[in-house]
């Protein structure tokens, strides 16, 4: 290198021909720059949307972000009420948050620019504090979500090869497949909230996720003690309300807790598995009324805690309406019998073939007996009060279902109509057809008005049944033997309630039509029989309202000796139901006598 | 007469460097008789939140470990955690992954070529380059949502597929920025001013250089071929045609010369890479997050930065989260063990110059 280096000297100056040259930087505030279609800025919440599950909490690494009650915002069913709020001091904008709200509802907007001397300020609940961000999402979910939309399908029997016999349809999970479900659950709980019994589902579920069956059978008897039955034919209120459900299939919790009691394959390997603590016998006798599932919560519970328990059940075999009501296709004898064997062997007494007031009355038990638990269930059917009803061949559902489970033999003929939308119709239904009837179910209302299961629903349809929906019966049709040979009926149309329920069946005159069959099954309903406390001076004492047993919050009678809980209590006439009403009642029962 | 040592402590603000760290320099007048790096102004245990975090969330913790190239940290992650896994990356994803990966590097020469100047006083250069480093960041805006934390590339690809016209815009700055570049050469390569004061400064010879591991462009600015891409390539590298280039002296003016004829491959391999991009997906998912598990096993994967060859060693327990993550970058050979040997007999105002030539990145040696 030279002394002087001219070359050197002069070519930096060159940099004078960018002199005036408009610069890539922006004058703000004078320009404001529009931020790209898929900037991370702040958040916004589409509070509408949101069901507060709050897994972008769960997801954010900084715990920026926390869930909160809103004023105005309720938590229902499916919605906790509780909304994310954002602390922008925390947040790293990665907005994970987004991809793993199932909902949609969270996104991030173009919006960068927030400046305040307040810390407190950078708290936002995003949606409320900012409702003009709508106009401005850029980051969502739309394109890349990282929930798993999609559930691992159950197999099944080919609905052809169902009908053929009683053998079970549903086959279950193997470990692969549950492993996999389970891990689509983002533990949210708003399933533990929906299930009456409030089941620790996501802990079993993440059980089930990590490998550790055993500990998922733990957690799952923690409050129930007919689990199996639960996952085979619970009315699943939880995946109704199931977060990936709002743009996915729910998670299987259903198949799941099936697959969880299916790995303890004995009365005796439950046991061992659950190795439940059982206290010294404190001395207290309770008597329950009806081995069905409130009465075996109940029971189960109780003696659990050390209590005497004897079940008096009027039937050969406990479980109630799961045993006489569920054709053994959904829910096979032996696996409720295994749940039963291990019920007794923790020290619950059950007396069969014990109807109270006939075999005992309601007196004695309630006499040697520190509190009575009535579980008796709706054994009777609404008749359909329509003319000829009492012909020959017409019968009722819940009837012909409980003959059926006992192994009778019931005559049918080929042709069989069910009348009613419900899950006792849509059984009823799927049994006759397993008799090789042809079989058509009658309904006032839409199919989507049906108050069955909608897998129940789809898997009649799949075996061959009719369903004729807005069919409203008017008259039995018999012949001179008073044998049933067909049902006539009325189409009807659907009128808008005007108070705003659902639409109305109005029957449409002249639309009368007539069904041939050799047998018909009504199916619309229920009720309690009480005739074991009829004329006694229990009559009064349990007050007894609209055919159902009127209880507190702790399920106590009007008596306050008396619990009771089940389809004689609730309205929503399920097993999970009942089972909540044992386990509250057991609760409540163990209050009692220690207070007394 | 020889001169009474002096100490003195420079830092922890450098100019030109990201992050803060202090070297506390005993000299004779103004010339460097010894040199003691120390660090700890910095740390944030991000190996240690990552434990505490699970598959993903680590993720988003990986890009901060460099603030100046953020990239070839979320892809070593993401390498490592897919080959414990054993988890396939679609085609698509592994050329928009190297198609970022040289954005990042050329985002990131030009943020060094303006420390390299701000270190001699030469203000303008690094105006121009930091401000021409914004068209790139409004690539990686509109591809990834983030301008310098772009927490895009992750197991299994990457988060999102390229926007409509994305490559016809990216094509656009790499015209515009070759022909700056050659602005560049105008302004620095011919400069007297930076010859004089590079020539022959921060000198690290062969001998030291693979003595302290050197890696990089330092490296190769003492004549040593190495490059991960080429070494032990990934991605798609072995696919590309590119050159590694080598210069010979090992003082800052070699490795800036390394570096400027680095930049101009980058963009050579960037056109190549959206001439061949496949259709297809760009991501193969991962289960949900919250219960996604990584079998038993490690990972040990090498990534090549600006400042060189950045290791990733990942151990997983078979659990929900990362039982270790270890970050080894150049930095941390380069801007603590070898700055107080170079730093010997050179002069001080020299240091800030020394330290931004040998990719000095704070974050990164604390991690």
């Amino acid at each position: 290198m030279s002394f002087f280096d001219l070359k050197g000297t002069l070519k930096p100056l060159t940099a004078l021909k960018q002199f005036g040259k408009k610069p890539h930087t922006i004058e703000y505030p004078k320009v404001k720059k529009e931020a790209a279609d898929r900037y991370r800025g702040f958040h916004f919440n589409d509070l509408e949307a949101c069901i507060g599950c709050g897994n972008c909490s769960t997801i954010c690494q900084n715990a920026a972000i926390d869930m909160i009650h809103i004023e105005g915002i309720e938590g229902i069913n499916g919605d906790s009420g509780l909304r994310p709020r954002i602390d922008h001091g925390r947040c790293c904008w990665c907005a994970l948050c987004v991809e793993v709200c199932p909902t949609g509802s969270l996104s991030l907007t173009k919006d960068y620019l927030y400046v305040s001397d307040d810390p407190d300020s950078f708290l936002w609940v995003p949606g409320i504090d900012n409702p003009e961000g709508k106009n401005n999402l850029s980051f969502t979910s739309d394109e890349q979500s990282l929930n798993d939309f999609k559930r691992i399908s159950m197999p099944e029997l080919e609905g052809m090869e169902r009908v053929k016999s009683f053998a079970e349809v549903v086959l279950g999970y193997n470990e692969e497949q549950a492993r996999e479900e389970a891990s689509r659950c983002i533990s949210c709980g708003l399933c533990t909230e929906a299930c009456p019994e409030h089941m620790h589902i996501p802990e079993y579920i993440n059980a089930i996720a990590t490998g550790n069956d055993k500990d998922a059978l733990r957690i799952i008897y923690d409050n129930n003690p007919l689990p199996e039955m639960c996952g085979k034919v619970c009315t699943r209120r939880c995946e109704d309300v199931c977060a990936i459900a709002v743009r996915g299939e729910p998670v299987a919790i259903r198949w799941l807790k099936r697959y969880a009691t299916e790995t303890a394959i004995s009365s005796d390997i439950t046991r061992e598995i659950v190795n439940p603590v059982i206290k010294e016998p404190n001395g207290k006798k309770v008597g329950i009324v009806g081995a069905g599932p409130s009465g075996l919560t109940a029971g189960y519970y109780l003696a659990l805690r050390g209590y005497d328990v004897t079940i008096y059940e009027s039937n050969a075999k406990a479980g109630g309406a799961t045993m006489y009501g569920i054709p053994k296709y959904r829910f096979p004898i032996e696996s409720l019998d295994k749940q039963i064997e291990y019920i007794e062997k923790i020290g619950v007494k059950i007396h069969y073939n014990t109807t109270v007031g006939k075999d005992i009355t309601f007196d004695k038990i309630y006499k040697e007996s520190d509190v009575v638990f009535m579980g008796v269930g709706f054994p009777k059917a609404w008749t359909l009060g329509i003319d000829g009803e009492d012909a020959k061949g017409s019968m009722q559902a819940v009837n012909y279902l409980h003959e059926i489970n006992d192994g009778e033999e019931v005559e049918i003929g080929n042709k069989v109509a069910v009348i009613g939308g419900g899950n006792v119709a849509i059984d009823a239904a799927r049994v006759s057809k397993r008799y090789g009837a042809d079989v058509t179910i009658l309904y006032r209302r839409r199919v989507q008005d049906m108050p069955a299961d909608w897998e129940e629903i789809e898997g009649a349809e799949d075996e061959g049944i009719h369903i004729v929906p807005q069919a409203i019966p008017i008259k039995v049709i018999a012949d001179k033997n008073g044998k049933v040979t067909g049902i006539e009926y009325l189409m009807a149309e659907m009128v808008p309630d005007e108070r705003g329920g659902r639409p109305k069946p109005v029957a449409i005159e002249g639309s009368n039509k007539v069904l041939e069959i050799t047998a018909l099954m009504g199916a619309i309903g229920q009720q309690a029989d009480y005739s074991f406390i009829e004329g006694t001076e229990y009559e009064g004492k349990i007050k007894v309202e609209r055919g159902r047993i009127v209880v507190n919050e702790d399920q106590q009678t009007s008596d306050p000796k008396v619990f009771a809980g089940g389809d004689a209590v609730n309205r929503t006439a399920d097993a999970i139901s009942a089972i909540a009403d044992g386990f509250r009642a057991c609760k409540a029962i163990d209050k009692y006598l220690i207070e007394k | 007469m020889r001169e009474k040592a002096t100490t003195l402590y420079l830092g922890p603000q450098h100019p030109g460097i990201t992050g803060n760290m202090m070297i506390r320099l005993k000299v004779e007048g103004d010339t460097i008789v010894k040199a003691t790096t120390e660090v700890g102004y910095l740390h944030r245990a991000f190996e240690k939140l990552q434990e505490q975090r699970n598959w993903l969330q680590s993720f988003t913790l990986m890009c901060r470990f460099c603030v100046p190239e953020t990239d070839p940290m979320e892809e070593s992650y993401a390498r490592a955690v897919e080959a414990i896994e054993g988890r396939e990356v679609p085609e698509r994803a592994k050329y928009i992954r190297v198609m970022v990966l040289e954005l990042a590097r050329l985002a990131s020469f030009m943020l060094w070529y303006g420390g390299q100047n701000g270190s001699l006083g030469l203000y303008t250069m690094g105006q121009w380059s930091v401000g021409d480093r914004n068209y790139i960041l409004d690539l990686f805006e509109e591809l990834t949502g983030g301008r310098v934390y772009h927490m895009y590339i992750w197991p299994g690809g990457v988060r999102r597929d390229l926007p409509k016209g994305f490559e016809k815009r990216v094509i656009k700055v790499l015209n515009y920025l070759e022909k700056r570049l050659d602005d560049y050469d105008d302004l620095m390569f011919d400069n007297a001013i930076f010859k004089k004061r590079t020539q022959g400064v921060g000198l690290v010879d062969k001998k030291t250089a693979i003595e302290h591991g050197v890696v990089g462009a330092v490296l190769r600015g003492c004549g040593i071929k190495s490059d991960i891409r080429i070494d032990d390539p990934y991605e798609i590298y072995d696919q590309l045609d590119f050159e590694v280039p080598t210069a010979e002296g090992g003082d800052i003016w070699a490795r800036a010369l390394v570096r400027r004829q680095e930049a101009r491959q980058s963009i050579r391999i960037i056109r190549q890479v959206i001439d061949q991009m496949p259709g297809g997906a760009f991501y193969n998912q991962i289960p949900n997050p919250l219960k996604w598990t990584l079998p038993k096993g490690d990972a040990y994967v090498r990534t090549e930065s600006v400042r060189g060859e950045i290791g990733l060693y990942l151990v997983s327990d078979g659990g929900n989260k990362p039982r270790r993550v270890h970050l080894r970058g150049a930095a941390y050979v380069h801007a603590v063990s070898l700055l107080e040997d170079v730093l010997i007999g050179e002069n001080v105002a020299d240091v800030s110059a020394i330290m931004n030539s040998l990719g000095t990145c704070p974050p990164e040696i604390e991690r």
